[in-house]
């Protein structure tokens, strides 16, 4: 089983290097870009075949090391 | 009074913490590897800065994880005085012992460099060999310092005076929320700075702008 959990800063964080990444793509061109934000993917393989353990498994693993949830978000997605 | 420095494996400022804690106190203090699950009887346990784990995932993060945090945290619970310096303070943040976030630099920039620290509260364990307001040199060097907490908690860090060193005369090197340089928690025996006091403790450093915070924590402050 695969899985990818997507870390994402929270609303209201300052992102320096979201901003810089946005002011680069403006640089080269690319009009018509607003805000960008940075963030991690984690492709995770499990070798259980339960999704509901899998799906609490991976919750814990955000809340306890993946994410930093004073500042971050994150989702978890199976398969 | 004795000590211990935390060691792992990334750190790069602990032979300078373990050098001011031996000045300062007239001892060595204790080491303790990131393994280590108990912590010699010690009055202060010092976390230094560096790098551990490589900055991987986040500052802090990784070694927040090792077992020896788990001691620490079980010593601060006792009332044991804990001191985290740069990535001290952000792996003490990242296993909870403090509260908020350290943030990459607003300029995106390592900053290494001399800043001005205010004494934002004198009747600290860590500050009373201080004045109220004094103003004093710290060196900082650090990439991730950005200090981040939300509206509430910053709120509760400033009505309780947990709020203890703070950037001054515009010296703020890392776009750190309310210039905030280091926090005590709630209980007062947990404290995490950005700052390097421990490179500030000797003439041949310059000044020893750094070293009444030692002696304040070490209980031999004037």
């Amino acid at each position: 089983m695969k899985a990818r959990i997507t870390v994402t800063l929270k609303n209201g964080v300052l992102d320096p290097q979201g901003k810089a990444i946005e002011h680069a793509l403006s640089g080269l061109g690319f009009d018509g870009v607003g805000q960008v934000r940075q963030g991690k993917v984690f492709d995770i393989e499990l070798t259980g075949t339960d999704k509901t353990k899998a799906e609490t498994d991976l919750k814990a693993m955000c809340d306890k090391l993946l994410a930093n949830t004073v500042i971050e978000n994150y989702s978890v997605a199976i398969g | 009074m004795k000590s211990a420095v935390v060691l792992l494996p990334g750190l790069n400022r602990d032979r300078d913490m373990i050098a001011a804690l031996t000045k300062i106190s007239g001892q060595a203090p204790a080491t303790v590897w990131q393994t280590d699950t108990e912590i010699p009887d010690v009055d202060l346990i010092a976390i230094p800065g560096g790098f551990s784990f490589g900055d991987y995932l986040r500052c802090g993060a990784i070694a927040a994880r090792m077992p020896v945090m788990r001691a620490v945290a079980e010593k601060a619970a006792k009332g044991v005085t804990v001191i985290g310096v740069c990535n001290g303070f952000q792996i003490l943040v990242e296993a909870g012992l403090l509260p908020g976030a350290l943030m990459r630099n607003a300029s995106l920039k390592f900053v290494c460099r001399q800043v001005k620290l205010r004494i934002a509260n004198a009747n600290t364990m860590f500050t009373r060999g201080y004045q109220p307001g004094q103003i004093i040199r710290s060196p900082v060097a650090h990439h991730d310092g950005n200090y981040f907490a939300d509206a509430e908690t910053l709120a509760r860090l400033e009505g309780e005076g947990q709020v203890v060193f703070c950037y001054a005369d515009g010296t703020n090197p890392n776009g750190s929320i309310n210039d905030i340089a280091g926090i005590v928690n709630d209980r007062g025996n947990v404290l995490g700075l950005m700052p390097h006091p421990e490179n500030l403790i000797e003439a041949a450093h310059g000044g020893n702008d750094g070293r009444a915070l030692f002696e304040s924590a070490l209980g031999i402050a004037a």
